[in-house]
């Protein structure tokens, strides 16, 4: 009963907070997927690009960004965000430590993690094109532009849906890392329930568990996702249809 | 640049590998084993046993390796029943629950990229060895096990590199490998982005090292797979 009373939503319960930091967590990951996103497109156009010197920066930033512990680029950005703004500060004249918010250094870190896999999931999904289809497109005279927004754009989002939902799984268990800054998501907060009850096992379980559920109903919406993106194909020609 | 720095701190660091590769190495071994186990449950067709396998690699798959590790570490000592064991000298043990965590975790993942080498493996094959009498250990041993780990391996480098990015964590639960003894390196200099930046340069030296084995090990199971070498002319 003790323990309920521990889970439930009265004013000795942890339940509201929990649950507050499982939507703190949600927002983390999405802003990081948004972010990861913009860095993943401009980064796989680096790696399909013609130019070597770009096609480079492309591979040195996935490999690195692929390579580094998590919890390293984490720490690395949210103390060197600090420190940089802190210096920005000082060259306005603001003397004194000035922090990067957690959430931000948090999201912008788990972004660029996720940048280097997103990268990887649309250069596959533009590999996955026809080829004939761009020469059919070419061949009836569309530019670049219109190539883009009209044949390429639609399917690479179309076949990156799976891989996406996989670099969503992989950011929602990053973004436990993001505890470290202090911010308090889902980690940090099963973590500071569990220090001040003493019910370590209690709340890492709960915790635990409230992990479990973001990942499993992702899952189910990253499915019906696919589902309505390939309506219109026949589920022969799909991947894993 | 305060290259003396840097090389003391690289220096530092270095030290510091040999933990790191303990923990990556034991993790790898034990989390394989148990991962085999898994597998072999999952695949075995009884109802109990495929249903634990799966929810195993659900749990394991679907929640951060930091919550795994911080309920091995902290929620375990809670409980009398461990706390007067003859297992507590042991999980008391910073270093055995980051191994445990580790290995438990990684047993979740690999279970599934074995599980999908083994459906790789063609029915044909199968069929071939039963027609010629093989049953049982030995049709795995001699047929499924060496096509299975083939194509697994590709995917089971992945895993192996994510392990070993995986073994910063230990950090949190007071294990002095790389990302640890960094830590307390700024603590005591505060120069924080240099010495993060050395060991994040040692992370990616071990992963390169670790792709570039795998893809050695990859390509010495595929001798059979290459075209041959023109044959000699008398």
């Amino acid at each position: 009963m003790a323990l309920l009373e521990l889970l439930g939503m009265g004013q000795k319960g942890w339940g509201a907070y929990l649950l507050l930091a499982t939507v703190t967590t949600l927002a983390v990951t999405a802003t990081a997927l948004a972010i990861g996103a913009v860095l993943g497109t401009a980064i796989a156009a680096a790696k399909l690009s013609h130019s070597r010197s770009l096609r480079f920066v492309g591979h040195v930033y996935t490999t690195v960004f692929r390579g580094v512990p998590e919890l390293l680029i984490i720490y690395l950005i949210y103390f060197g965000g600090s420190s940089g703004i802190t210096a920005i500060g000082q060259w306005l004249g603001y003397d004194g430590f000035l922090g990067l918010p957690s959430f931000a250094a948090g999201a912008l870190a788990v972004g660029i993690i996720s940048g280097a896999y997103q990268a990887e999931v649309f250069r596959g999904a533009y590999h996955a094109i026809p080829r004939g289809e761009i020469e059919a497109a070419l061949a009836i005279g569309m530019n670049r532009g219109l190539r883009f927004r009209r044949i390429i754009m639609p399917q690479v989002l179309r076949f990156a849906i799976p891989g996406l939902g996989n670099v969503w799984q992989l950011s929602l268990k990053d973004s436990a890392l993001v505890s470290v800054t202090g911010l308090v998501e889902l980690m940090r907060a099963s973590q500071i329930a569990s220090g001040s009850t003493r019910q370590y096992f209690l709340f890492y379980i709960v915790g635990g568990a409230l992990y479990l559920v973001l990942t499993s109903l992702s899952d189910r919406v990253f499915n019906g996702a696919e589902r309505r993106a390939n309506r219109s194909m026949s589920g022969a020609t799909i991947g894993r249809a | 640049m305060d290259f003396a720095f840097l090389s003391s701190t690289m220096v530092t660091l270095i030290k510091a590998v040999p933990t790191t590769l303990i923990l990556f190495s034991l993790s790898i071994l034990s989390g394989a084993l148990l991962a085999l186990v898994i597998t072999a449950m999952r695949v075995s067709g009884n109802w109990f046993l495929t249903g634990f396998a799966k929810a195993y690699i659900f749990v394991f798959r679907g929640s951060p390796l930091l919550i795994q590790m911080f309920l091995v570490f902290y929620g375990l000592g809670q409980f009398g029943v461990i706390r007067y064991s003859f297992l507590w000298p042991f999980l008391r043990e910073p270093m055995v629950c980051a191994v445990l965590s580790l290995a438990l975790c990684t047993a979740g993942y690999s279970a599934e990229i074995f599980r999908g080498g083994i459906r790789a493996v063609s029915t044909k094959e199968i069929e071939a060895a039963r027609s010629v009498g093989m049953s049982g250990f030995l049709l795995v041993r001699r047929i499924i096990a060496p096509i299975a780990f083939r194509h697994a391996l590709p995917a089971y480098s992945t895993e192996i590199v994510l392990m070993m990015k995986s073994t910063a964590l230990a950090s949190l639960v007071t294990v002095w490998e790389v990302t640890g003894v960094a830590q307390r390196l700024i603590s005591q200099t505060y120069r924080t982005m240099e010495v993060f930046l050395c060991a994040a340069l040692i992370y990616l030296v071990l992963n390169f090292i670790i792709l570039q084995a795998m893809s050695l090990l990859e390509y010495s199971l595929s001798r059979h797979r290459r075209p041959y070498a023109a044959p000699l002319r008398a």
